[in-house]
């Protein structure tokens, strides 16, 4: 059902329509200015700074491996391939660890458990992530360097993706990391998600002497999935995105790594890094060009989980 | 009247009195008090931020200094959106002939340590340029190498990988590094060469001084680089370097200044370019090979700089004076080497060429 607005009620009332007009112009003023202008000028400031970059290395620069400030030479790749490859091991790490707490939370504990877990792991969310990267250097990067990587090793050496040496700072490191910031995010949105399937749902499965592991997976997650879908994208985004805790944890060597022990970069940790010292024009103009990549990419997830939630709710809406 | 928009009024009535009672204050403070703001290398702000301190307590001049970075200080030195800029490396001729009337005042001296750990080993490291540049080059991967064995004679060195660890921002530290490094290797300077970023043959990056010291001290066997203050407050283990005099020398206050002493006859005028400027691998007996100069950047002419008066003018250039003469007693208690003579000499000069709408003001 749509509302008009105004609502006609309140059409009579000339003094009070005048005000709702004015108050409506001004709230959609902002909004147009604040979001779409904002995203506009961001994106004119970074292809403008990055013009220099763009007309001298063209499309090679999406597929150089080279990056040698010295002597100007500038290729993204190794940034874009660490982002991908840390951001999609975090998702693989985080969003079932995330589906199972969603799940327990919104259907297996008692209130009085869901009412003391749930804000702490909201709470998880608002770690600086300059925190997380601490703890990253001091407990988890000698952790994995100690305790995962020898039995990684030693099992599944023989696959390129655990080959030696590991120094505890690695891709493998930076996705736990990552993993760990998404888990809040992906895990509340799904919880909610699930909580708001009708109980109807739920009940007709077991009534149909479904188990309750049946009616979970064979019926509340799929009707979720929408939801839960946009919030692994939402993760996702995040991941991309986050710049302190992996750059301190990843390493920060930009190569074509194939195994997970070894050090990568990625394209927000290169901004980061080297922004503040680049002199020269080429210099300066290859790192907004990362950033304008990077902008690109987390523009198309977004754009990719807004198309795919809005058709798993047409499809519900239809059913 | 609800209860909350009476709040909101008060609230606003506060605000409204407090914005105003600031604008008043201000405003009474522009006449008496001068600021002068910089910004550029955050290599020296901790000297900065004392001479600041101290400056404001004698002159009752307000000295505003940003550390955002030697690249960010150079070009907003080029816009003139500051008064003075701070760069540890000086500037190249592309970048100094977009500001024109450029002037180089070296303002302190830093060093940059290599650090290692080395379990077992007691005795303190000796190494040469040469051997270390290999073992950035990745020639040399192991610690029992015979050259490193061959400079520490009774060291029982462990047949172990060297794990080599780097900064992965781009900083004044590295440059100091990698010129070091060119300097004594002809390998190192074809392959890598010097600047703030590198493109590293091997190696884990740490972030900052922070990143590679905790990089060093969780791997053993690895080894890194890190400014000489941070080395010595954080008491890291440092290796002995080996000058040009063929001495292996301690990195210490001392030693970094004679580095630049050995060095000053041969350095330009202050209006002249300073591109390739360096005191590494500097002549003299004890001198310590990895040292360098941080730059303050300033206009020979600032009446170029908008909002610049006289007597801000005035206020820079005693500032600057005071900074290269009674500033530098504050040095050594922040590990920071105190200018030696002849380069306190050779400001003078460069501090005398400053002028405003063509006037000097010394």
């Amino acid at each position: 059902m749509k509302l008009r607005f105004p609502p006609p009620f309140l059409s009579s009332r000339g003094v009070r329509l005048t005000g709702d007009l004015v108050f409506q112009a001004v709230l959609a003023g902002v909004a147009v200015l604040s979001v779409i202008g904002l995203a506009v000028l961001l994106l004119r400031e970074l292809v403008y700074g990055s013009l220099p970059a763009i007309s001298e290395f063209g499309l090679g620069f999406l597929t150089s491996t080279e990056w040698n400030p010295v002597r100007g030479e500038f290729g993204a790749l190794p940034f874009i391939y660490g982002t991908v490859v840390s951001s999609l091991l975090a998702l693989a790490i985080g969003v079932p660890l995330s589906l199972g707490i969603a799940v327990y939370l919104a259907e297996m504990a008692s209130p009085r458990v869901r009412a003391v877990l749930s804000p702490v792991i909201e709470l998880l969310a608002a770690i600086p992530s300059v925190i997380i990267g601490l703890w990253g250097i001091f407990v988890l990067a000698p952790f994995v360097r100690e305790h995962l990587a020898e039995p990684l090793m030693s099992y599944l050496g023989f696959l390129p993706l655990f080959e030696g040496p590991a120094y505890g700072y690695s891709v493998l490191t930076a996705s736990l990391v990552l993993a760990i910031m998404i888990i809040p995010i992906i895990s509340s949105i799904s919880r909610e998600a699930i909580l708001a399937v009708p109980r109807l749902q739920l009940e007709g499965a077991l009534a149909l002497g479904a188990t309750r592991f049946e009616a979970i997976t064979g019926v509340v997650l799929p009707y979720a999935r929408g939801a839960i879908f946009g919030a692994v994208m939402l993760g996702l985004g995040r991941a991309i995105g986050e710049t302190m805790a992996v750059t301190m944890v990843i390493g920060n060597s930009p190569q074509l790594f194939t195994s997970l022990l070894h050090p990568g970069y990625t394209m927000a940790a290169v901004i980061a890094n080297e922004f503040t010292e680049a002199t020269g024009e080429l210099y300066l103009a290859a790192l907004i060009e990362i950033g304008l990549v990077l902008f690109a990419i987390s523009m198309v997830v977004n754009v990719l989980a807004r198309a795919i939630t809005w058709r798993y709710m047409r499809v519900q809406g239809g059913a | 009247m609800r209860w909350w928009t009476g709040i909101a009024i008060a609230m606003l009535l506060l605000l409204a009195g407090c914005t105003a009672n600031t604008e008043q204050k201000q405003g009474g403070e522009v006449q008496k008090e001068i600021t002068i703001n910089g910004a550029g290398a955050s290599f020296p702000y901790p000297l900065i931020a004392k001479w600041s301190s101290e400056y404001g307590k004698l002159k009752g001049v307000k000295i505003n200094y940003q550390s955002i970075g030697s690249g960010g200080g150079i070009r907003q030195t080029m816009a003139k959106t500051v008064d003075f800029g701070a760069s540890d490396a000086p500037l190249k001729e592309e970048e100094r002939s977009k500001m024109p009337g450029i002037l180089h005042i070296p303002e302190t001296l830093g060093a940059v340590v290599v650090v290692y750990n080395l379990p077992g080993v007691e005795e303190k490291l000796r190494l040469s340029g040469e051997v270390i540049a290999d073992i950035y080059l990745g020639r040399i991967t192991r610690w029992n190498d015979p050259r490193i064995a061959e400079l520490n004679p009774g060291v029982e060195l462990p047949d172990e990988e060297i794990v080599v660890v780097h900064r992965s921002d781009g900083s004044g530290t590295t440059f100091v590094f990698s010129d070091y490094l060119s300097a004594v290797s002809e390998d190192w300077e074809k392959e890598v060469g010097r600047g703030k970023s590198l493109s590293w043959p091997l190696g884990l990056g740490g972030k900052g001084n922070e990143g590679v010291s905790g990089l060093v001290k969780q791997n053993p066997y690895s080894i890194g680089y890190v400014e000489l203050a941070y080395a010595v407050q954080n008491r890291l283990s440092y290796a002995l370097i080996k000058n040009r005099a063929g001495r292996f020398v301690e990195p210490s206050i001392e030693s970094v200044s004679a580095a630049a002493a050995g060095a000053a006859s041969s350095l330009p005028r202050g209006d002249e370019s300073w591109e390739g400027v360096s005191i590494v691998n500097a002549p003299g007996e004890d001198a310590y090979p990895i040292s360098s100069f941080s730059y303050l950047l300033v206009y020979r002419e600032l009446s170029v700089i908008p909002g610049m008066t006289e007597a801000k003018a005035k206020a820079l250039v005693d500032f600057l004076w005071w900074a290269v003469h009674d500033g530098q007693k504050y040095a050594p208690e922040l590990h920071y080497a105190p200018l030696p003579e002849e380069v306190v000499r050779l400001n003078e000069e460069t501090i005398k060429l400053i002028t405003y709408q063509g006037k000097p003001l010394l």
